[in-house]
């Protein structure tokens, strides 16, 4: 690998494995996951509730808890280091520094305890000397830049004197604070009123142009994926199902679980009776299939190697890598169609 | 705050009013009354008798008499003490600083080590050390205080020697010396800890609960993701809202140790309030008695308040208005 690839590639994660305990055993929620987020770029994950999404954006800042769970294979590099092999006291010095997160739920997210000018100026003191007066002027500075009015009065506020938008506004203030090279935000806006939904996107958007940071954004929402993202990876049952840029990815999908998201969105030039929906639930970690295809038992298309080969990652032009065995390239080994149906 | 203290406390009158009859009607159900007490124990005449009955006013309509009653303990005078033949304030007087160093001593223990196992337990919940914790709490909630109390004084006064099985201080030493002080210590040590011990070990379970509870909240990992430490998660983020539960204990513990002292105070004879109660039940001395169960309830009145406003003080999310 060149150095030079080094050099755009922020985040690096190559064929991670993260797991729970459940009755001893390890299941894994994310199975075999490589993406790499470029400096300055805005990824998004899609996919359903149970996907694997969260699981593996907070397997990357290593916050699963270590009581039940498990990163047991693969490597995240961040900037040429692997955050795998790191122990908890080195994680704490990239963590809100280097990589910065925000989560789906303002309301539980700040401890109720304490004024917000606290919260927002622990960050400044985990990572850098700064005096308290000084902290506490940045942390003015940091909530005014991330929208907020007023905010001599509210950094001596307690959270559950804001409403919610305010919330995640102040937890993105926070993130920001040390200049983060990645912001990962899982479902930052779910939680939220439409309206305050937008607002919240802009303000990601604005930040991410003023500070160059790349985010890795965690949704369910296609319409925030459309708004947001320079490139798409849809997950499905632990695994990428298919990646590409947005506007490729969303014209002509390649997967049929992609195809079936899309067709899914209502739209508002169409008048139609029902709401296209996917049929079944995401297989539960104990009852995924260990051989095929995770999708085929819910896939449209799904033909008779679906339950018997397990279909590879695999380029299928235009920047589309895709995870189907509708494509030849996506055979393991390179075996064709026709000899795997004749074992 | 004041308002609201203000407020609380004027809502408190009514109350005790209530609980005032409550009393007054149970020790005029009991049997016998505090004649003898307040006359000439050697003058056996029937006649007299009678006659300082009605002089006195035991024959009065029980409204009459509880109307004397309670302008009189209203007013501080909380009648004479059938035993003592004096006056039943000072003998509380008497007898309270000594409960309510007994008290103060056995919540300064409760806490300390509420607090050391508490936090050890929470944060290594499911290992050896969580499961020993836990298994000398259970022990702790199970055996009555008497028998404790019994135990502790075999094992450490008789067999160790380490602390004096009986009284609060001891006769030899000078009152106000460093000695005294030390000797008053001394002989608290034990009945506090037997009275402490039992909310020690619900404290501690509760502590435990709670710093497990909190730790999985989602602000622990917006923490944990701002690059804060694990210690410094645990001591400040989790600890200041697990103590928002404990603190608030604080109020009613000031009646529950004053209670419970009762039975503590009798098997070390500790000269204190739960003692007098006792001994007066026993010797059928009501003014007393009336004047301590008073005493109980207000304080079961103000610890509610205490703890009340120590709730607004520890969590913001709570005003009081």
């Amino acid at each position: 690998m060149t150095t030079k690839h080094q050099d755009t590639n922020l985040l690096k994660v190559e064929n991670l494995h993260t797991g729970f305990f459940i009755n001893n055993e390890l299941h894994n929620a994310v199975a075999g996951v490589s993406f790499d987020v470029k400096r300055k770029e805005v990824v998004c994950v899609v996919g359903e509730s149970g996907c694997g999404k969260s699981v593996m954006s907070l397997s990357i800042m290593k916050l699963l808890p270590e009581m039940n769970s498990k990163i047991s294979d693969g490597e995240i590099l961040f900037e040429g280091n692997d955050l795998v092999k790191k122990s908890d006291k080195q994680m704490r010095k990239v963590r809100g520094k280097d990589i910065a997160m925000i989560f789906q739920e303002p309301m539980t997210a700040l401890n109720p305890v304490f004024t917000i000018g606290y919260q927002l100026q622990e960050v400044l003191f985990n990572h850098m000397k700064i005096s308290k007066k000084a902290a506490r002027e940045r942390a003015i500075e940091l909530l005014k830049e991330v929208g907020i009015s007023r905010p001599e009065r509210i950094i001596d506020e307690y959270p559950h004197q804001l409403s919610g938008g305010m919330r995640q506004r102040v937890m993105i203030a926070m993130a920001i604070a040390i200049h983060p090279k990645l912001l990962i935000a899982d479902e930052p806006t779910t939680a939220l009123d439409v309206t305050v939904q937008a607002q919240i996107l802009d303000l990601l958007k604005d930040i991410q142009e003023k500070e160059d940071m790349a985010i890795m954004l965690i949704t369910h929402d296609l319409g925030v994926v459309a708004e947001m993202a320079d490139r798409v990876l849809v997950m499905y049952a632990g695994q990428i199902v298919e990646s590409g840029v947005v506007t490729e990815l969303f014209a002509n999908p390649s997967h049929p679980y992609t195809e079936s998201l899309l067709q899914s969105i209502p739209r508002m030039d169409e008048v139609t009776d029902k709401l296209n929906t996917i049929g079944g639930v995401v297989p539960s970690l104990e009852n995924m299939p260990k051989v095929g295809c995770r999708f085929a038992d819910r896939c449209p298309k799904a033909f008779g190697d679906c339950t018997k080969i397990t279909p590879q990652l695999a380029d299928v032009g235009n920047g589309h890598q895709t995870r189907c065995l509708l494509y030849d390239a996506c055979y393991p080994d390179k075996t064709s169609k026709k000899e795997e149906v004749k074992q | 705050m004041l308002k609201y203290s203000l407020r609380r406390i004027l809502g408190m009158i009514p109350m005790l009013i209530l609980i005032s009859i409550v009393v007054f009607t149970l020790a005029k159900l009991m049997p016998g009354d505090a004649l003898s007490g307040e006359i000439d124990p050697t003058n056996t005449n029937p006649e007299y008798i009678e006659n300082m009955r009605e002089k006195l006013g035991y024959n009065d309509p029980y409204y009459k008499q509880y109307i004397r009653w309670i302008t009189d303990f209203a007013q501080g005078d909380f009648g004479k003490s059938v035993r003592y033949k004096t006056k039943v304030s000072s003998i509380i007087a008497e007898k309270l600083p000594n409960t309510i160093f007994l008290g103060v001593a056995s919540l300064v223990i409760t806490y300390i080590l509420a607090f050391i196992m508490g936090i050890y337990a929470g944060r290594k919940p499911y290992t050896l050390g969580d499961h020993a914790i836990g298994g000398f709490n259970y022990f702790g909630l199970a055996i009555p205080s008497f028998v404790a109390g019994v135990f502790a004084i075999y094992l450490f006064s008789f067999k160790l020697g380490w602390f004096p099985s009986n009284g609060s201080v001891d006769i030899m030493v000078q009152e106000g010396t460093l000695e005294y002080w030390l000797s008053r210590i001394h002989h608290v040590i034990l009945p506090a800890l037997v009275l402490g011990m039992l909310s020690t070990a619900s404290y501690t379970q509760f502590l435990r609960n709670d710093i497990i509870e909190n730790s999985r909240k989602d602000f622990v990992r917006t923490a944990k993701a701002k690059g804060t430490s694990q210690s410094k998660i645990y001591n400040v983020h989790i600890l200041r809202n697990s103590i928002i539960p404990l603190v608030t204990f604080l109020g009613f513990d000031i009646v529950s140790i004053i209670g419970g002292a009762v039975i503590t105070e009798t098997i070390f004879t500790y000269p204190g309030i739960g003692q007098l109660f006792l001994t007066s039940v026993q010797a059928r001395d009501y003014s007393v008695l009336m004047a301590i169960t008073m005493m109980f309830s207000c304080l079961v009145l103000v610890g509610n308040l205490v703890a009340d406003i120590l709730y607004g003080i520890v969590d913001p999310r709570i005003r009081l208005e």
